[in-house]
């Protein structure tokens, strides 16, 4: 029989999952998982900001929607249930999308869709939320979405600063006049492979602060 | 985890998908409309910033029935076709018919300063899928006017970047005519020389949306070359 007794809504286990995956258990830089979208919208930082925000609304709402479900899901066919469930809401994110924001839609074009295929969504949904009830799975999404739109945010910021000169599209380095004295934007920061190498300082940072993400051999 | 029947699994199925087709499908209906308007809106405000004026989603349909006097739609001959409506005309439906057949809509500006601009749309393929544009030209129809481009999927900061001002803002100017031969505008990787008539710089990073764009420009003006002779002044 489960467990009647009411819960506080915000026990220090219920915070854990809020801030854990902002640092500890990043699905980025630890688990290293969506690394795909990571390279893709973190040019500039205004898609990426709009694909942080997206793929936290879809992993925390699918999460909510496979625990509250969790009981009466047939474990054979499990994996496409939660399928369904992810490309029903990125389907109707899509929709909102261009329906009220047309020019982030039109911006994000084909990643709002390939939100599907991110694996922290399934990843969550296999791991957490098909055996927890449905709010520490609501704020176990809401972490993970956050801990994926921190690193976006961090690598976008690192690769439009020094690859186009801007931070959200305004002109920092134009503004501060450095091009006159010679100095000219990083076009390598622009190509995919920069935003592995940011990532991949990133964790390197991450590991040299806290040692006990470093496995023992 | 619980073992459940076949007959229940089968059910559960059934159940699932039917539910999740109703709910998408009202959701698609119920945000058509809205959907729509923001198609035409930005069309037509697509239209606009091809003749340089700037439009907001408020007021693009008012300033489109202001500027823009006449659309009609000819046929690769340059002759006039009656009876259909140039604005809904789908450049990518008409690609797919014979060269002949095509309609190509054009829409007829008149700027604030007086002068005729001729406003012709353009369809074409980047590196993940379609880009398209306007092209307006002046009254002599050999120089480009403006230009607005737009894409569905390329990628951003890369070939997504061939609808900023920045890339845009290079082609007023330019000959689409060199010593009376026709050959569109050479988009350059890298170096392209600002004083030239004929040439602009592509985007870093983005050198197959580049080429595509110069191709679409090419080969999308090609076809109302008969129509730009007939109408040259």
């Amino acid at each position: 029989m489960e467990n009647v007794e009411k819960e506080p809504l915000w026990t220090a286990k219920n915070k854990k999952l809020l801030t854990n995956p902002l640092g500890m258990d990043n699905p980025i830089t630890v688990q290293v998982l969506g690394i795909c979208s990571a390279l893709a919208v973190t040019v500039k930082m205004k898609p990426a900001i709009v694909m942080a925000i997206s793929v936290t609304v879809v992993v925390a709402l699918s999460n909510l929607i496979i625990a509250l479900m969790r009981k009466s899901i047939p474990g054979r066919i499990r994996i496409i249930v939660q399928l369904v469930v992810i490309a029903t809401l990125v389907i109707i994110v899509d929709q909102f999308l261009k329906a009220f924001a047309f020019d982030v839609s039109k911006q994000l074009s084909v990643f709002v869709g390939l939100i599907i295929t991110n694996c922290i969504i399934m990843g969550r949904l296999e791991a957490f939320a098909m055996a927890n009830k449905p709010w520490p799975s609501f704020l176990d999404g809401i972490g993970n979405g956050a801990g994926y739109g921190l690193i976006l945010i961090i690598v976008s910021f690192f690769r439009e600063f020094l690859g186009s000169g801007s931070i959200m599209g305004y002109p920092v380095m134009e503004k501060l006049g450095l091009y006159n004295f010679g100095y000219e934007d990083n076009g390598f920061m622009i190509l995919p492979p920069m935003a592995l190498i940011t990532v991949g300082l990133m964790i390197w940072f991450q590991r040299s602060r806290n040692k006990s993400l470093i496995e023992t051999k | 985890m619980k073992d459940f029947s076949n007959k229940y699994i089968m059910v559960f199925s059934v159940v699932m998908v039917v539910s999740v087709a109703i709910l998408l499908s009202l959701t698609a209906m119920l945000l058509q409309p809205s959907q729509e308007r923001n198609v035409e809106v930005e069309k037509k405000m697509n239209i606009l910033s091809s003749i340089n004026v700037t439009s907001t989603k408020a007021d693009a349909v008012q300033l489109y029935d202001k500027y823009i006097k006449e659309s009609y739609v000819v046929n690769t001959e340059g002759k006039h076709i009656d009876g259909v409506n140039a604005f809904t005309v789908s450049l990518r439906a008409e690609q797919k018919k014979p060269l002949a057949d095509q309609y190509l809509p054009v829409f007829i500006a008149v700027a604030d300063k007086g002068d005729t601009l001729h406003i012709l749309p353009l369809e074409g393929k980047g590196l993940w899928g379609p880009i398209w544009g306007y092209v307006s030209l002046e009254e002599d129809m050999v120089t480009i006017d403006g230009v607005t481009f737009d894409h569905k999927g390329e990628t951003p900061g890369l070939g997504a970047e061939i609808n900023t001002t920045e890339f845009e803002s290079q082609f007023p100017g330019k000959n689409l005519y060199r010593d009376g031969k026709f050959v569109g505008v050479k988009v350059m990787k890298g170096n392209a020389d600002p004083q030239s008539r004929f040439e602009v710089d592509g985007i870093s990073g983005g050198t197959i949306t580049s080429k595509g764009l110069e191709a679409m420009v090419y080969n999308g003006l090609l076809k109302y070359e008969k129509y730009l002779s007939q109408n040259r002044k």
